[in-house]
C-alpha cells in the first residue's frame, strides 16, 4: 500500500505538470483567436496577406489542439497519428478538388 | 466477483482509461471516427468555399456576418474544451465528483453555444431572409455550419447520458473510457470550430 501511495503522489505531480501546459496551451489559444479576430476587425490587412495568416493561425491552434488537448503528444499515439493524417490527407485532396473544379 | 473487483481496483492505474483491452479499443475507434470525420467535414468545407460567392443576389458574407457574436461562441467553445481537460485531469486523479462538476460546465458552454447559434440563423432569417433555399451560398452555409451545430447537440446528448447513467456508479474502469471518448469527441468538435470561423466567418468578412 505504501508503495501504492507513493506511486499515486508521483501520477498526481505528473498530471499537475500536464495541467500547467494545458494552461499554456489554452492560453496561447486565446490569444491567436484574439489575433485572427483583430486582424479582420481592424481591416488593417489586404486580402492577400490576411487570409494566408488566418490559416496559419488556424492550423496552429488546430496542431494545439491535437497534440496537447487531445494528447497526439503523448507515447502510443502512432496509429492515432496514422488515421487522422489519414483523415487529413482524404480532407485536403477533397477541398482542393472542389475549390479547383471551381477556379478553372 | 473477480471481474468487479478489476474494474473497481483499490488503486487507479495512471491512465484509467487505456487499462483495459475495451478501453483501448474505444480510444482507437473514436479516433478511427474522428479521421472519417475529417473527411466529411472537409467535403462539406469544400462545397461551401465553392458556392459561397453564388448568393443569387441576396446579402453576401460581408453584409451578413456580425464578428461580435463569432467571438463570443468561439471563446464558449474554446473554453468548454479546457473544462473538458479539467474533468480528464480529474478523471485521472480518481476525483469522481469534480470530473461531474466540470463536465457539467462543459456541457453548459455547449447549451451556451447552441443557444448563440440558434439566436444566430434566427437572426439571418427574420433580419436578412436570408435562408437555406435562398442561394447556393445559403444552402451551403447552413449545411456547414448547421452539420457542426448538429455535432455539438449529439455531444450534450451523449454528455447527459453518461453523466446521468454513471452518476451512482461512481469511476471505475469500465466507465473510465466512456468519459474520456467523449471528451476526444469535444475537443474534436472546437477543432472544427476553428476552421468554420476562420474560413467561414472571418475569411468572410475579408471578401
Amino acid at each position: 500500500m505504501v508503495n501504492n501511495t507513493k506511486t499515486n503522489d508521483f501520477h498526481k505531480q505528473q498530471n499537475k505538470e500536464e495541467m500547467k501546459k494545458q494552461l499554456i496551451t489554452f492560453a496561447t489559444m486565446i490569444i491567436f483567436t484574439i489575433i485572427a479576430f483583430l486582424i479582420v476587425g481592424s481591416g488593417m490587412m489586404s486580402k492577400m496577406l490576411a487570409i494566408p495568416l488566418l490559416l496559419v493561425l488556424a492550423l496552429v491552434q488546430v496542431a494545439f489542439q491535437f497534440y496537447y488537448f487531445m494528447h497526439m503528444k503523448d507515447k502510443g499515439h502512432e496509429m492515432v497519428a496514422v488515421m487522422i493524417y489519414g483523415g487529413v490527407w482524404a480532407a485536403v485532396l477533397t477541398v482542393a478538388a472542389l475549390s479547383l473544379i471551381i477556379w478553372w | 466477483m473477480s471481474h468487479d473487483h478489476s474494474l473497481n481496483p483499490e488503486t487507479m492505474p495512471h491512465n484509467p482509461e487505456k487499462a483495459t483491452l475495451e478501453g483501448k479499443n474505444k480510444f482507437l475507434g473514436l479516433w478511427f471516427f474522428l479521421g472519417g470525420e475529417t473527411v466529411l467535414f472537409a467535403s462539406l468545407f469544400g462545397t461551401y468555399l465553392a458556392l459561397k460567392n453564388s448568393t443569387a443576389d441576396g446579402p453576401t458574407s460581408e453584409e451578413l456576418f456580425g464578428l461580435e457574436l463569432v467571438f463570443l461562441m468561439t471563446m464558449l467553445l474554446l473554453t468548454s474544451s479546457l473544462t473538458s481537460v479539467y474533468a480528464m485531469y480529474h478523471m485521472k486523479n480518481n476525483d469522481f465528483k469534480k470530473m461531474q462538476l466540470w463536465l457539467g460546465i462543459t456541457g453548459l458552454l455547449g447549451i451556451a453555444f447552441l443557444g448563440c447559434e440558434i439566436y444566430e440563423f434566427y437572426h439571418y432569417i427574420h433580419e436578412y431572409g436570408f435562408t437555406f433555399r435562398s442561394s447556393a451560398f445559403g444552402s451551403a452555409f447552413y449545411t456547414l455550419v448547421g452539420f457542426h451545430g448538429g455535432h455539438v447537440l449529439f455531444g450534450l446528448c451523449w454528455l447527459s447520458a453518461i453523466m446521468i447513467r454513471n452518476a451512482k456508479r461512481g469511476l471505475n474502469l469500465y466507465n473510465a473510457p466512456k468519459f474520456n471518448t467523449f471528451s476526444l469527441y469535444w475537443h474534436f468538435i472546437d477543432v472544427v470550430w476553428v476552421f468554420i470561423f476562420t474560413v467561414v466567418y472571418l475569411m468572410g468578412k475579408v471578401g
